[in-house]
């Protein structure tokens, strides 16, 4: 076990140094120039643009920007923005928010996939099966954004149960809908998962014998049934929480969301290089140390897989 | 990408606008604290916090180093500069007591006694002379240097850490020499560059940025008021000293990632005033809030500019009957009623409505009107002098919202004169701005230009006088320059403005950009408050606003 975790750990380092550098690439090679478009439609004087481009190590060759910015990253020092707070607190600030959106968005995705999933798994072919994919194929093939504004003008503005948007107040009261939302449109690859392993299991062997022992199926279901079935829903949704740390953009950006998502997004659109890059970097970083967790989780919880 | 508002309305607040400036002051009525007293209706309205929309500031909050909206709109608020502007564009003494105008080229300013910043420091004026030469100073690079160009000792080529034309007097007087005359200076010291700054902020300009510490009519309300990407909360500041006298208790300003999401925080009454609506929204916002909808010219003049040294356009007589055919061929009323839902005004001149001097009947201005017989008369006649060749092409920027009136335009050019004609577009603005300011741009390219100060001059000197910093199209009429030159030297404004239209007639002949539309300011508040006026620089003026 402890041998399998420091290779997977090994086999991150040159995914981390490969993404960093791509990003870094792109980023340096998007088309056009950030310190022009600061100033709009008026051209800024050469004096005062040669002083930002030095400001901003624009100057030096890309591969001298690379290191200046891997070494800043190695010492702990995530850059500045442009308006002179430190990336670092940026990120301090937004990062409990949108985990707070992630996690109760992953906790929705996980009981309504689990629930419905049994459901579906046990009446199989039944009428309640045939409804639950209609309304997970209809909720799959919604795209997000307009989920997001359907469920934004309906439920918070129409209907009043939600606030409107987010804004100062992100706690998890304020954020339930747009967990919800993300939850309704991820929740049917689980569901579908945990419709297929009930009717697995029930045929299984071990099921068979339980019967047989006489259990009543009320002991059956939740113990030999739902227990093991839930082993590739869990790993679904924890896989999905790596993606959604990173993919709330839209979301965050529709209800007003304070988290990493909108950050991320006022640097693209400002042209900030070094704010974007290390945000990502963080965020590969994660997405890297979650992965390995969910590995690791198929090992916990399905006995006959072990790690060498 | 993901498809989301904000890039559109982000990016066209950046490259409509560099600047957005104070916030304005007004004489009629609402400047009276009492007069207004009795008009609200409860007295404890007078402390509401009046909740409206903005962005997080690029920069720190430091005047002379703010260029853009989000910023621009709290330092506003919490600055008060020499003169202030009324909803109108006209200026009118705040800190000055007095600014005598010696001659174009010299002026003499009176401070009011009385005036503290929040800090309890005094406003003299050492802290404008400082703040002035701190931000024209070349090492601090500061993006509003180029303000302080006209004042005798600035350099673009080395550090001046304090400029010749700058002399204090006395603790309330200083005086102002030009290197050149410039006789709107008055008129442009309500820009937020020329706001002053204490003693405070030189000793930590970082610190400062991040808590300013101003003489306006609001302050932030602690330090942690700024909430980074959040929003920041602003108070009355109870010792300002001037009479645009806030009717409310303060202003909290969200930082909205998408016009959108302001714009449902408007109808579900989370946000009192917005001045932005969602291009999804355009449509049916006027009816949505009725008579709470705000729809008008704002300071900013879009058009596209074609390049003297692109063949068939030189400024001879065929690139003449080529611009003239060019204007004539689009039909302005139309694309502006269709694709922008009547949120712009077809064009009438190079300015903006909004600006003293403003006349919709300058001589000439018929180029400006849809008129296909005559436009595909003047292109056959250019045709005559030399045979058109190729392909008409309109460069924009595809992350801005343009491509639409690109293409209703370059349609409209094609179907009047018979030629080929389409859009250019370049993924970012940052592309296109680098192309057009390197010359390297081979087609017409969308121009636009928001004013810093409300005065004609500002939308002619930089734009189109020889060699200017912004002419994109370098445009060069030794006419048009004298006209400029000799309007920028008269002291009465009336006759100044005479001069300037003057010039700008040569500009409707010459045509070195085509006028396209004005943009509106779109807006809304909602049903909780009252007195909501839009000021010349589509920033509703905050302090007039009261909570019912």
């Amino acid at each position: 076990m402890l041998r399998y975790i420091l290779r997977r750990l090994l086999q991150a380092i040159p995914v981390f140094f490969g993404t960093t550098f791509l990003l870094y690439f792109m980023v340096f090679s998007m088309p056009g120039d950030p310190i022009l478009a600061l100033f709009g439609d008026r051209t800024p004087n050469e004096a005062v643009y040669n002083s930002l481009v030095e400001q901003y190590n624009l100057d030096e060759p890309f591969i001298v920007q690379y290191l200046l910015y891997m070494r800043d990253l190695f010492t702990g020092n995530l850059g500045v923005t442009f308006s002179g707070r430190s990336v670092n607190e940026v990120f301090a600030d937004a990062f409990p928010v949108t985990l707070m959106l992630v996690t109760m968005a992953v906790i929705f995705e996980f009981v309504l996939a689990a629930v419905l999933g049994l459901i579906s798994g046990l009446r199989a072919g039944k009428l309640s099966d045939q409804f639950n994919l209609v309304v997970a194929l209809v909720l799959n093939s919604i795209p997000a954004f307009v989920a997001m504004f359907f469920a934004q003008y309906f439920i918070a503005l129409g209907l009043g149960w939600a606030p409107v948007t987010v804004g100062a107040n992100a706690t998890w009261s304020t954020m339930w809908l747009p967990a919800l939302t993300i939850a309704l449109t991820l929740y049917v690859v689980g569901m579908r998962l945990m419709r297929g392993s009930v009717i697995e299991s029930r045929g299984a062997d071990y099921v068979r014998t339980a019967y047989a022992k006489g259990l009543t199926s009320r002991r059956v279901t939740p113990v030999h049934v739902a227990r093991n079935s839930l082993i590739p829903v869990i790993t679904n949704t924890a896989a999905s929480f790596g993606a959604l740390i990173a993919g709330t953009t839209v979301t965050e950006g529709i209800f007003n969301i304070p988290g990493i998502g909108k950050v991320l997004y006022d640097a693209i659109i400002g042209g900030q290089g070094p704010t974007i890059v290390s945000f990502v970097t963080i965020l590969t970083v994660m997405y890297i140390i979650v992965n390995i967790l969910v590995d690791l989780l198929y090992a916990v919880l399905d006995p006959r897989i072990r790690y060498v | 990408m993901k498809i989301n508002k904000k890039i559109l309305g982000g990016v066209a607040a950046l490259s409509a606008a560099s600047l957005v400036l104070v916030g304005c002051s007004s004489d009629d009525g609402g400047a009276d604290p009492e007069a207004s007293g009795t008009d609200t209706p409860a007295e404890s309205n007078a402390d509401a916090i009046i909740r409206t929309n903005g962005s997080e500031p690029q920069n720190p909050l430091i005047p002379g180093n703010t260029n853009e909206t989000g910023g621009g709109k709290i330092i506003d608020a919490i600055f008060a500069g020499l003169v202030s502007y009324d909803a109108e564009g006209a200026a009118s003494n705040e800190v000055a007591a007095d600014i005598v105008v010696e001659d174009p080229q010299n002026l003499t300013v009176t401070l009011q006694d009385g005036w503290t910043f929040t800090d309890g420091t005094p406003v003299t004026a050492n802290s404008f002379v400082d703040a002035w030469n701190y931000t024209a100073n070349l090492d601090n690079a500061y993006y509003n240097s180029y303000f302080f160009e006209d004042i005798e000792g600035f350099s673009w080529d080395e550090p001046v850490e304090a400029m010749s034309g700058l002399e204090v007097v006395d603790d309330l007087t200083f005086t102002i020499a030009l290197n050149k005359p410039a006789a709107d200076f008055a008129q442009r010291l309500g820009y937020s560059a020329f706001y002053p700054l204490p003693e405070a902020f030189f000793e930590d300009p970082e610190t400062f940025g991040q808590n300013p510490i101003g003489n306006g009519q609001y302050m932030l309300a602690g330090e942690d008021a700024w909430q980074n990407d959040v929003q920041i909360e602003l108070v009355t500041n109870p010792d300002y000293a001037g009479t645009r006298t806030p009717q409310n208790g303060g202003l909290t300003i969200t930082f909205y990632a998408t016009q959108d999401a302001a714009y449902a925080d408007l109808l579900g009454g989370n946000v009192d005033v917005i001045d932005g609506i969602p291009d999804s929204a355009l449509a049916v916002y006027e009816e949505e809030l009725g008579d709470r909808a705000v729809n008008q010219p704002a300071a900013i003049f879009q058009s596209f500019t074609i390049p003297e040294r692109l063949e068939h356009f030189g400024m001879d007589e065929e690139g003449q009957l080529r611009r003239q055919a060019m204007s004539l061929a689009i039909n302005r009323e139309e694309i502006t009623d269709v694709i922008f839902q009547g949120t712009r005004t077809p064009a009438s001149d190079f300015t903006s409505p909004v600006v003293d001097g403003w006349t919709d009947s300058l001589e000439g201005a018929d180029v400006l009107s849809y008129d296909a017989e005559l436009a595909a008369d003047l292109w056959a006649q250019a045709d005559e002098i030399n045979p058109w060749t190729g392909t008409f092409q309109l460069a924009y920027n595809a992350d801005g919202g343009h491509q639409a009136w690109v293409d209703a335009t370059v349609n409209s050019i094609r179907s009047t004169l018979g030629i080929e004609a389409e859009g250019y577009p370049y993924a970012t603005f940052a592309e296109l701005r680098e192309d057009v300011t390197t010359d390297v741009i081979e087609s017409a390219f969308r121009t636009g230009w928001q004013a810093d100060y409300p005065g004609l001059y500002n939308f002619l000197g930089p734009l189109y006088a020889t060699n200017a910093g912004s002419n994109d199209g370098d445009y060069s009429n030794p006419e048009f320059d004298a006209l400029l030159e000799e309007g920028i030297s008269t002291e009465d404004g009336p006759t100044r403005n005479d001069l300037l239209q003057q010039a700008q007639e040569i500009l409707l002949q010459d045509l070195p950009a085509i006028p396209l539309w004005y943009s509106n300011v779109n807006g809304g508040y909602s049903e909780a408050v009252s007195n909501v006026v839009f000021g010349w620089n589509s920033v509703p003026i905050y302090y007039e606003i009261t909570k019912n």
